[in-house]
């Protein structure tokens, strides 16, 4: 038995690995609905979802099974191929491109195969990503297209206009971080962030990187992230969904589960896109504490102990039964999950860097839902003029300024 | 059979059959769509040979860039399914004897070569991204911005027609 996983290591320890990260990703994915509908809820003086299971919690299960109980009818005179392919596409696309996502600096070996947090760690990983991108208009603009519904084509069009337009800027906003690192691979861009005791100022946004060889690259990520948001069709580039001209956009003739499939892959872009901010301009795991702070390593349970304290002594008055167990269950849970923290260092040093990771992750997460409660929808001539009259030129000064003080510093 | 053959087994039975639909479909936007499967499997074609700035960049540009004008021209002009008409006496009395020899011709040059011809593999110095663009802008130099002026040539004259036209 041990021969044979020795032998087949490299293909049965990544198979396990991208079942465990789609599991997780899908069930982060359920739950950003909750988090953004509480979110927007609270902006706007609503509660949001309240009623399923204590705070809503049991939302996004029941959303899932009305999902897949809902019926999923055929309209007239689609095209059929496009129609059925486009979700998968979307889908398909937008879960590979976490696939070259590093989650975490260890490396360990299973069965003698060296392996690392994430699944697949390539020389080129940006620009596997950057190709993901541009495949990913398809799913949308075919869809748009094979529903052969005129508002739905309307979406497919814009999407289309929106991410040709847009992909420019998005490419080049990052050409001055892959200047400043020498190197195509995220890890590789992630270690040249780590600048030991500088901490928070050894990332690109600050730019005093490892070897000196550094520039804030504050422009490049306000283009990044400006561009990314219009890729991933979020407010407030989501014109080719925009209810109020065009129905539903591009997917107003999916229902049931395909309609999911939109769904998961809208999220699922909104995480990558997060993760690649994070690598590429906030330090991806690397801590904004200086590393001879070793006292910062106890933040996880420093967060830990009082959130899941507050959930207990919250959660036992909470208004039904299941509430009054869930609450104060997840609660004592987490607690002694810090408790156990703070007594095993060797497990605390193992976290710090997923930790960090997943903690600025999930900063973008919320500022994408901020953002969707605060701003409102481009126009469609802002959309085009922005993307290249403002964004491209900026991202090209970008580009020419870093290389221009890179090539300074060198001489 | 070991797993690199398998891969490019399946990757060139894609293409090929990419490439067949092109032509068979009779939707354009299902011709179009044939053709970034071709593009796809090519890159993973080349990935396979260790080249993975190539494939990136096929994917990106083949398969993104370039067949995305492609759908949306084809989708803004909302063209229509194609008209069959019959086989043309043009077509089969010199298009299909012709065809053949061509595909002949081709196939008999590689059989017959095929012991000259090295294997491309990972190990080439030429695969890593690092190597090609010093290749590029280097030694390549001026055919490299040749190239770039050319394009931007290009880009400029199709700017002039689209002004044109108002």
């Amino acid at each position: 038995m041990s021969d044979f996983l020795t032998e087949y290591a490299f293909l049965i320890v990544p198979i396990v690995k991208i079942v465990i990260l789609v599991i997780i990703v899908l069930t982060v994915d359920a739950y950003l609905t909750w988090l953004e509908r509480k979110v927007i809820a609270h902006i706007q003086a609503r509660w949001g979802p309240y009623r399923v299971g204590p705070h809503g919690l049991l939302q996004p299960l029941a959303d899932g099974v009305k999902f897949i109980f809902k019926e999923d009818p055929l309209p007239a005179n689609v095209d059929k191929a496009g129609y059925f392919i486009a979700p998968f596409i979307t889908l398909m696309l937008a879960l590979t491109s976490l696939a070259v996502i590093p989650f975490g600096p260890q490396r360990f070996t299973v069965f003698g195969y060296e392996t690392h947090v994430g699944i697949a760690d390539v020389n080129i990983s940006l620009l596997v990503l950057f190709a993901i991108t541009a495949l990913s208009v398809y799913g949308v603009a075919l869809a748009g297209w094979a529903s052969n519904n005129k508002y739905s084509l309307f979406g497919g069009l814009r999407s289309s206009a929106q991410m040709i337009s847009y992909e420019l800027a998005l490419t080049l906003s990052v050409v001055g971080v892959l200047l400043i690192a020498g190197d195509f691979s995220l890890r590789g861009i992630i270690e040249h962030q780590d600048n030991g005791n500088l901490g928070i100022l050894g990332w690109n946004i600050f730019g005093f990187c490892k070897d000196g060889i550094g520039f804030t690259q504050i422009i490049g990520f306000f283009c990044f992230f400006v561009a990314a948001i219009a890729e991933t069709n979020r407010i407030p580039f989501d014109l080719p969904e925009a209810e109020s001209e065009l129905v539903a956009g591009y997917h107003t003739e999916y229902a049931s589960m395909k309609f999911a499939m939109f769904f998961i892959a809208e999220y699922t872009s909104m995480i990558t896109v997060s993760c690649l901010a994070t690598i590429l301009f906030f330090g991806g795991w690397v801590s904004p504490f200086p590393a001879s702070w070793t006292l910062t390593h106890y933040l996880p349970s420093v967060l830990l102990i009082p959130f899941g304290a507050w959930l207990v002594f919250d959660g036992i008055r909470y208004e039904t039964i299941f509430g009054r167990i869930l609450l104060p269950g997840v609660g004592s849970v987490l607690a002694l999950l810090g408790i156990a923290l703070a007594l095993f260092p060797s497990v605390n040093e193992a976290i710090q860097g997923p930790f960090w990771f997943l903690g600025k992750v999930f900063a973008f997460l919320f500022f994408y839902i901020w953002m969707r409660g605060t701003l409102p929808r481009f126009r469609y001539d802002q959309l085009m003029s922005f993307g290249w009259k403002f964004l491209l030129p900026v991202a090209i000064a970008n580009v020419v300024i870093t290389s221009a003080y890179l090539l300074w510093r060198m001489y | 059979m070991t797993g690199p053959l398998i891969i490019f087994l399946v990757l060139a039975a894609l293409a090929v059959l990419g490439a067949v639909s092109l032509i068979l479909q009779r939707h354009p936007i299902h011709s179009a769509l044939s053709l970034i499967v071709v593009m796809v499997a090519l890159a993973g074609l080349y990935l396979l040979m260790g080249a993975e700035f190539v494939a990136a960049v096929q994917i990106i540009v083949y398969g993104g860039a370039i067949m995305v004008l492609f759908v949306f021209v084809i989708m803004l002009l909302n063209a229509g399914v194609e008209e069959r008409t019959n086989f043309s006496k043009l077509a089969t009395y010199a298009g299909v004897p012709l065809a053949v020899a061509i595909a002949g011709l081709i196939a008999a040059a590689i059989l017959k070569s095929s012991a000259n011809l090295s294997t491309a593999g990972p190990n080439g110095a030429l695969t890593s991204t690092k190597n090609l663009s010093m290749l590029l802008l280097r030694e390549f130099v001026y055919p490299f911005e040749l190239t770039s002026f050319l394009v931007l040539v290009a880009i400029l004259g199709a700017i002039v027609l689209a002004q044109r036209e108002n």
